[in-house]
């Protein structure tokens, strides 16, 4: 393999692995900040376990986050000088703009949320969990603002061959920040509520009774219940404003070679780019037509208005894009089946007496939020392909010359440490789970506001 | 838009180029004694030993690692062409460093959480992280003097400062324990200090040795009257805090826990006194003799975009941690959530 397409598996590898844990942390400070809020308004001990419990998920899922950050904020130079050569001007201020409005926002007042709740008065510790929920969401508003940008730029003009901003507030709310936004924000919210329910449907079948460990399955199940449809319909007008902006991603996204009327909606296809064509296709007649157009007869421009003159492809791999496209949506059916049926059952029996099969069918689709927010990222990223910016940059004019040898061999050792660290983050996560179930107090004091009586101190949380 | 009487295409590099500066100044002292910290872990005997050296740096290492993203954020943005080239130069070095930060980074949160039976892992990854990042930083601080060319000696230069750096981290690192330790610890600590304050001295020594010979002009700004009265103080004020921190680490610690602090307030004083000297001797430089700062900077219009956030939120930013290392004084107390 050359260095390009090794410095794409790289950077690939990189951003698939940083986005596990954004996702997690950007819901979750919301989630915690509502925690929170509940213990502060009722006083009730259970919202404040829940919260004990939770904020370590989110302790480990930061760091995580943000060691992968770290390791990005470096690759743009080392892999791929060209980008910020070409476009520097623009990614430039936002990525700044996110450093300073964000990071360190977060990171600071991270250590007042974590440590500092028997150190400062109660409404700084709640404004600290506030503020790193505002900086994460803050964190994301800027880089899906650049991430938008690449995908439809505008606000710039070309000087020798680099980009110049000329209008800040084009470049900032371009024509797919607001959609590519809420479908981030949303996915964030399904991935910790899937999370959450999951994590306490575990603890649940391994006899956990707490009332903390039920509110916390109720927030999650009514969160993922609530959200989910909101996704489908943000997905839906997301992909409509990719066929304005980017209809070989949409093309590519339908497995659809030829621009015509009556496209199916293809169930299963294995594209071809051999022949240009599918082989084994199962689709259902007009569907893709009827999704993109609203009406059976409607056109859906085709893969094949997009190679040039010299037969190079404009248009990204078919059948990567087609097929993380399924997936993504093939999890989100699944997402809203099990959070409707859970929801409809927790109203009918209580969250402390679900079935056996649905606990488990949670604790197994806990971390499913994952494997949805990384197939998104693919079929988009993957969609932009060959532009590294749409219409301005490729990929291949940005990459960095260095020896194929030296990025293989860094890549396999980030692979091998991406590997470990994704295992034994899980494994923690459950490990924390199974220990709160046996009943380990996660707090030894007595809070402020809770009448309990103070349980007997066996160790301390940390 | 003119800045006493300079165009923006001078002035906009050379504020940028300051703000980097500062950036990498405030990183390398904030992020150096906590990865001096983590080296200094397998020295520690005991299980309680070893989570006070964490607590004392757990609520602040996040927001340390933070000035380095900054510092490479203004790499980044405000010379983009240097950016490409320092960093394509040091990609091996710059892979260890940050190889390193993730181990460490997520060693803070495991070690803790994870079951106890892997804590010992834990802690290995932590120390072996700290050493990383440390020894990868002084590499491509002795590369970055040396052109960023990767010749025998330069590379034979860069492993000395590697270990002197990471030498130098762990004094500044021992002195912060100073400050954050009580009892037996820190008397252990004031003991790591002294046998740290060698390599700090043959450190400095050694970079102040051969920067002015990596250029004749860098040589005519030490060596060359009047230039030389400019860089005059640094090595006066750096001798000084070299005899008075010899003199202090004998006496310490004090009766009521007195002077506690100045160890580490003398190591600040030297890294910042070596840092400027550096700073001075490069400039206008960003890649050393190649490229400068007003030749890498990209468009004055993005600069001043950014100029103008970075004057609303850098003071936020500095307030805020000031905040955060006030509401964390004292001695480091054992970390809990509740």
């Amino acid at each position: 393999m050359d260095t390009l397409m090794l410095s794409r598996i790289q950077f690939g590898a990189n951003i698939s692995f940083h986005i596990l844990f954004p996702t997690i942390t950007i819901a979750l400070g919301w989630v915690l900040l509502f925690f929170k809020l509940r213990f502060n308004a009722t006083g009730e001990r259970k919202w404040m376990d829940a919260y004990l419990f939770w904020v370590k998920v989110f302790a480990l899922s930061f760091a995580m986050g943000v060691v992968s950050g770290i390791t990005m904020s470096f690759q743009f130079g080392t892999n791929w000088p060209g980008f910020m050569e070409k476009v520097g001007n623009i990614a430039g201020p936002l990525l700044a703009y996110e450093v300073m409005t964000a990071f360190f926002l977060e990171a600071v007042f991270l250590g007042i949320m974590l440590f500092g709740f028997s150190r400062v008065k109660n409404w700084v510790h709640t404004l600290a969990t506030f503020l790193v929920a505002f900086g994460t969401t803050m964190s994301m508003f800027w880089i899906l603002v650049l991430n938008s940008w690449m995908h439809t730029p505008q606000g710039f003009e070309m000087i020798d061959g680099v980009a110049h901003a000329t209008n800040w507030l084009e470049i900032i709310f371009n024509p797919s920040l607001p959609y590519r936004f809420t479908h981030m924000a949303l996915a964030s919210g399904l991935t910790v509520a899937f999370l959450i329910a999951g994590i306490s449907a575990f603890r649940l079948l391994w006899g956990d009774r707490s009332e903390a460990v039920k509110s916390a399955l109720r927030v999650g199940v009514f969160l993922a219940a609530g959200l989910i449809p909101a996704q489908i319909l943000m997905g839906d007008l997301h992909g409509l404003n990719t066929l304005e902006y980017q209809p070989q991603k949409v093309a590519a996204m339908e497995g659809n070679w030829e621009t015509q009327s009556n496209v199916p909606l293809l169930l299963f296809a294995l594209p071809n780019e051999e022949t240009r064509s599918n082989d084994f296709e199962i689709g259902i007649p007009n569907g893709a037509s009827l999704i993109l157009k609203h009406k059976a007869d409607g056109v859906v421009p085709g893969l094949n208005d997009f190679v040039a003159e010299d037969g190079t492809n404009l248009h990204p791999p078919v059948a990567p894009v087609f097929w993380s496209f399924r997936i993504m949506v093939g999890t989100g059916m699944a997402m809203l089946l099990l959070s409707w049926g859970t929801a409809v059952m927790i109203r009918r029996y209580g969250a402390g007496n679900l079935p056996k099969p649905v606990l488990w069918s949670l604790s197994g689709m806990a971390f499913s939020g994952w494997i949805a927010t990384l197939a998104g990222w693919y079929t988009t990223e993957i969609g932009r392909q060959p532009w590294l910016v749409q219409g301005v940059v490729t990929t291949k004019e940005a990459v960095a010359d260095v020896p194929p040898t030296m990025v293989l061999s860094t890549l396999i050792l980030y692979l091998a440490i991406y590997a470990a660290l994704t295992l034994a983050y899980m494994g923690t996560i459950t490990y924390l789970a199974m220990k709160a179930a046996r009943g380990e107090p996660l707090s030894n004091r007595k809070y402020p506001r809770s009448g309990e009586a103070e349980i007997a101190a066996i160790s301390p949380a940390e | 838009m003119d800045l006493l009487g300079f165009p923006p295409e001078t002035w906009l590099p050379w504020a940028f180029a300051s703000l980097m500066g500062l950036s990498i100044l405030i990183y390398v002292i904030l992020d150096g004694f906590d990865l001096g910290v983590g080296m200094l872990m397998p020295f520690c005997e005991t299980e309680a030993e070893k989570d006070r050296l964490v607590a004392s740096i757990g609520p602040f290492w996040d927001a340390n690692e933070t000035w380095l993203v900054l510092a490479i954020g203004i790499l980044l943005v405000a010379f983009p062409t240097a950016h490409g080239v320092i960093l394509t130069a040091l990609y091996l070095p710059v892979f260890v460093m940050l190889f390193g930060l993730i181990l460490r980074g997520v060693s803070f949160e495991f070690r803790a959480k994870a079951p106890a039976a892997q804590k010992p892992y834990w802690n290995t990854a932590f120390v072996v992280g700290s050493l990383m990042a440390s020894l990868s930083q002084g590499f491509m601080l002795g590369m970055y003097i040396m052109g960023l060319t990767w010749t025998w000696a330069h590379v034979g230069f860069a492993v000395l400062t590697a270990v002197f750096l990471s030498v130098g981290y762990s004094f500044i690192g021992a002195a912060w324990l100073i400050a954050k330790t009580e009892g037996a610890l820190q008397k252990k600590a004031i003991g790591w200090a002294k046998g740290g304050i060698w390599g700090l001295i043959l450190g400095i020594g050694a970079v102040s040795l051969a920067t002015p010979f990596v250029s004749p002009r860098i040589f005519d700004k030490w060596f060359e009257f009047p230039q030389a009265l400019y860089l005059a103080p640094l090595p006066l004020i750096s001798g000084a805090m070299v005899v008075f921190l010899w003199w202090k680490l004998r006496r310490l610690p004090q009766e009521n826990d007195r002077y506690a602090w100045t160890p580490f307030a003398a190591a600040t004083t030297l890294f910042t006194c070596s840092y400027i000297g550096m700073a001075y001797s490069f400039y206008p430089y960003v890649v050393p003799e190649k490229i400068t700062i007003y030749e890498a900077a990209s468009a004055p219009e993005s600069l001043l975009i950014i100029l103008a956030g970075t004057l609303f939120v850098l003071p936020a930013i500095l307030g805020y941690t000031a905040l955060s290392y006030y509401i964390f004084r004292g001695k480091a107390q054992e970390l809990h959530y509740d």
